[in-house]
């Protein structure tokens, strides 16, 4: 298919490639909204003045990536237009409603108070102020609903019929919008974006508690972050399986490549757990395969003889590429677990009154700082590679979605956004890290419009 | 039967019309005054412009992502067509709006002055850019795409012309001019009698190159004029347009610094508004109309009674956010 129509291959890595930009950006504009809601919250009621340090600490941070995150959507917007022409208007009237409801109640809502917020703290006063914030963290989540129900609807269809010209006609927006997929969906990445994000703020924490361990600033957003590592990474473990159990029932070949399940065991002995093995496409099994028997019955079946179907019982090309669905979703598994122990550790050490003092935890928290949107984005990688060779399901195949556009202008944008993309996104990541690595002060300075950082030279 | 084959088209037509005409109202401003620090390179006075914009551009960028989800979802074959067939000046637009809403958030921070310019450069660049990919976008959609009805079927390039180019011209001097009386309004002192003169320059511009833009439009598209033919029409409308040129030229240099601003969106509303009566029943002309571009009644429904109730909040705590930053604009903390 690839080799076929490399126009066709350029697109997809087009499209994989902003919105693995963007989906970063996004969680952690989610992740960091509602954590400033909370922070704002706290020091409404405490009338302590380190929340509200560190609400003006991160609030720098969330308008570094609030911008580049708005900015790399629009460009998502136009690539259905660009790039996948001919999706957009065979299901254009099902998914477009969805994403123009988005803007509606999500980014409207997010734009039209994020001035205030980041800006207005002085004009509006505390009160007025602390609605903007709780608006743009509702906002995020709203934005998050919206599109992840396109997202799902294009994994699970529902509430459609089929015009005679192959258009797809909505029949029933209840149907459409809570497709069955989308639940799952919704909660698994509304959890990731959080831990994510908690994982960025631990590891700040950690930073400055490394350097400073009486740093108070450093010491509550440490421990913040961890509650929330400690509650979320096993609520996302359970949340996950039954993502994986609803991804079984409707996209059956996708768990199968998952698991690297080519051939159905033989009755009675069950899905083995595969540790490792590199999928061959052609010949259609796993090479150096490491297996623990009886376990993978136990996670995808909760029983230990349990089987799925395999992936030979589906007709060559209506298979995922395997090898990469197989290791992204390895490199999410692994990295959720890691982050189970974290926070498992991190209430151990809390009881022993060791929080704070235990540098071999501060050292892993630094570690682990990207962790959430590395598992994120393998998490997608399994979600969305999985789903081919299909853009929505099992009806519209990749292949029949695209645009007649060349290979050349497919490939110079792809060219053009990758340049403005790493340069746009290489700066912002420098910034951060140099907002990132001065503590957080008492009197912490507000992204005040008004007040110009003193010239340097 | 009525409802579905005519009117909900129609009204799905106007939501759209009204999401493209407060984006261009709204960013045409700020991308007005990116435009506008090619003229004005004091480290000062920029820094004013900025901090004029910083608050809302994002506000503003949101009614484009507006007009594109309206466009997907309500006339999704126009939008695959159009997107289609302007590969180049589309791209060309989104890469440019990163640009510069990325200079525009970074160049505070930066560590230098040095590298402050090269970020106000790259926000000159991507602000001019951007709206001179628009004005294209316009141009090739005036002039006509060739489509099947669902796929667009030409070869990437039939976008550019002369006449294209030149509504990316005359965009451009729009744009600046709704920019230069913006800072008219929100500035005081030399920044202020700075942008009243050169509002007064880019009317005179922009009056003569969108003139000159409507009127190649009927040549390179016929059908765009045959509406006019109906004289009385067509002279409320110059006329309306004649009196809003006259108000803008006597009241420039008056005390109501915001008259202006006002007077030029007033010509803009009205000249987006003989526009869209040129182009009905069409949405791609010369041929491809409203009904049959348009989503089924079952999806034009459920979003034009979202728009219905939603809209009206959207602007007024649109117009709120405004409000809290009114006034002179001041900079580094002077009140």
């Amino acid at each position: 298919m690839d080799v076929d129509d490399p126009a066709l291959l350029v697109a997809r890595i087009q499209f994989g490639l902003t919105i693995s930009f963007h989906i970063v950006l996004a969680a952690f504009s989610i992740g960091l909204a509602n954590f400033l809601m909370v922070l704002e919250g706290l020091w409404l009621r405490t009338r302590d003045e380190l929340y509200l340090d560190l609400y003006k600490f991160w609030l720098k941070i969330f308008a570094l990536n609030v911008t580049v995150g708005v900015v790399s959507g629009i460009v998502m917007e136009f690539e259905f237009g660009t790039n996948w022409g001919r999706l957009s208007t065979l299901a254009g009237s099902v998914i477009g409603p969805l994403m123009f409801y988005e803007v509606l109640v999500a980014f409207f809502l997010e734009a039209g108070f994020l001035g205030i917020m980041l800006f207005g703290m002085r004009k509006v006063g505390p009160k007025l102020h602390f609605f903007t914030t709780c608006m743009v963290a509702l906002g995020s989540l709203f934005s998050a609903f919206w599109i992840l129900s396109a997202n799902s609807w294009m994994h699970t269809p529902a509430g459609f019929v089929i015009g005679s010209d192959g258009r797809f006609e909505a029949q029933d927006w209840l149907a459409i919008i809570f497709n069955p997929s989308f639940p799952y969906r919704f909660t698994h990445m509304t959890i990731a974006a959080f831990l994510a994000t908690a994982l960025m703020v631990a590891a700040t924490g950690a930073w400055h508690l490394l350097r400073d361990k009486s740093n108070r600033g450093a010491r509550v957003m440490f421990s913040m972050a961890l509650w929330v590592v400690a509650v979320l990474a096993p609520l996302q473990i359970l949340v996950g399986d039954l993502h994986g159990e609803n991804t079984l029932e409707h996209q059956p070949q996708k768990v199968a490549a998952m698991e690297g399940a080519w051939d159905r065991p033989p009755p009675g002995a069950g899905e083995p757990m595969r540790l490792f093995a590199i999928p061959d496409m052609q010949e259609r099994r796993n090479h150096f395969e490491l297996a623990i028997p009886h376990v993978g019955s136990l996670y995808l079946r909760h029983n230990l003889s349990g089987t799925i179907k395999s992936l030979n019982e589906f007709p060559p090309e209506d298979i995922p590429p395997v090898p990469i669905v197989f290791f992204a979703f390895r490199i999410m598994v692994g990295l959720g677990l890691l982050m189970a122990v974290l926070g498992a550790a991190s209430v151990v050490l809390r009881r022993r009154g060791r929080l704070y003092d235990a540098r071999w935890l501060q050292r892993i928290s630094v570690w682990m700082a990207p962790a959430g949107f590395i598992a994120m984005l393998c998490g997608w990688v399994v979600t969305e590679v999985g789903r081919q060779p299909f853009t929505v399901y099992g009806l519209l195949r990749t292949a029949d979605s695209r645009s007649p556009v060349s290979l050349s202008f497919v490939t110079t944008s792809t060219l053009s956004i990758l340049a403005v993309y790493l340069l746009v996104f290489g700066l912002g990541l420098a910034y951060l890290l140099r907002a990132l690595r001065r503590p957080p002060e008492q009197g912490e300075r507000e992204p005040e419009p008004g007040l110009r950082s003193p010239p340097v030279d | 039967m009525f409802l579905s084959d005519s009117l909900l088209p129609l009204l799905a037509a106007g939501a759209l019309a009204f999401s493209v005409l407060t984006y261009v109202i709204l960013d045409g401003t700020d991308l007005g005054v990116g435009i506008l620090f090619m003229a004005n390179p004091g480290d000062d006075e920029r820094h004013v412009m900025a901090i004029s914009i910083l608050p809302i551009w994002d506000g503003n960028e949101t009614w484009l992502v507006l007009g594109g989800g309206g466009l997907i979802a309500m006339f999704p074959a126009v939008y695959s067509i159009f997107f289609t067939a302007t590969y180049i000046p589309l791209f060309v637009m989104l890469l440019a709006l990163i640009f510069r809403g990325v200079a525009l958030e970074y160049r505070d921070g930066a560590s230098s002055a040095r590298r402050r310019r090269l970020y106000d450069l790259a926000f000159i660049a991507g602000s001019t850019l951007a709206t001179f990919a628009q004005g294209v976008l316009a141009g090739a959609l005036l002039q006509g795409i060739p489509h099947d009805g669902s796929q667009y079927s030409g070869n990437g390039w039939d976008w550019l012309s002369g006449f294209s180019l030149f509504c990316g011209l005359a965009l451009v001097a729009g744009y600046a001019l709704l920019g230069a009386c913006w800072l008219v309004w929100r500035t005081e002192g030399e920044l202020q009698a700075k942008a009243r003169r050169q509002a007064r320059w880019l009317g005179l511009m922009t009056l003569l190159l969108a003139g000159a833009a409507i009127y190649w439009s009927g040549l390179v598209q016929p059908v765009l004029w045959e509406r006019w033919g109906d004289l009385p029409l067509l002279t409320a409308w110059l006329g309306l347009l004649a009196l809003l040129a006259l108000g803008f030229w006597k009241w420039l240099d008056s005390r109501h610094d915001f008259l202006p601003l006002f007077m030029v969106l007033g010509a803009v509303v009205v000249a987006f508004a003989g526009l869209l009566a040129s182009l009905h029943p069409t949405i791609i002309p010369p041929s491809l109309t409203l009904a049959e571009g348009a989503s089924p009644a079952s999806s034009l429904g459920f979003m034009l009674i979202g728009f219905a109730v939603l809209i009206p909040f959207t602007l007024a705590y649109s117009t709120y956010g405004f409000w809290v930053f009114r006034g002179k604009v001041h900079p580094r903390g002077e009140g």
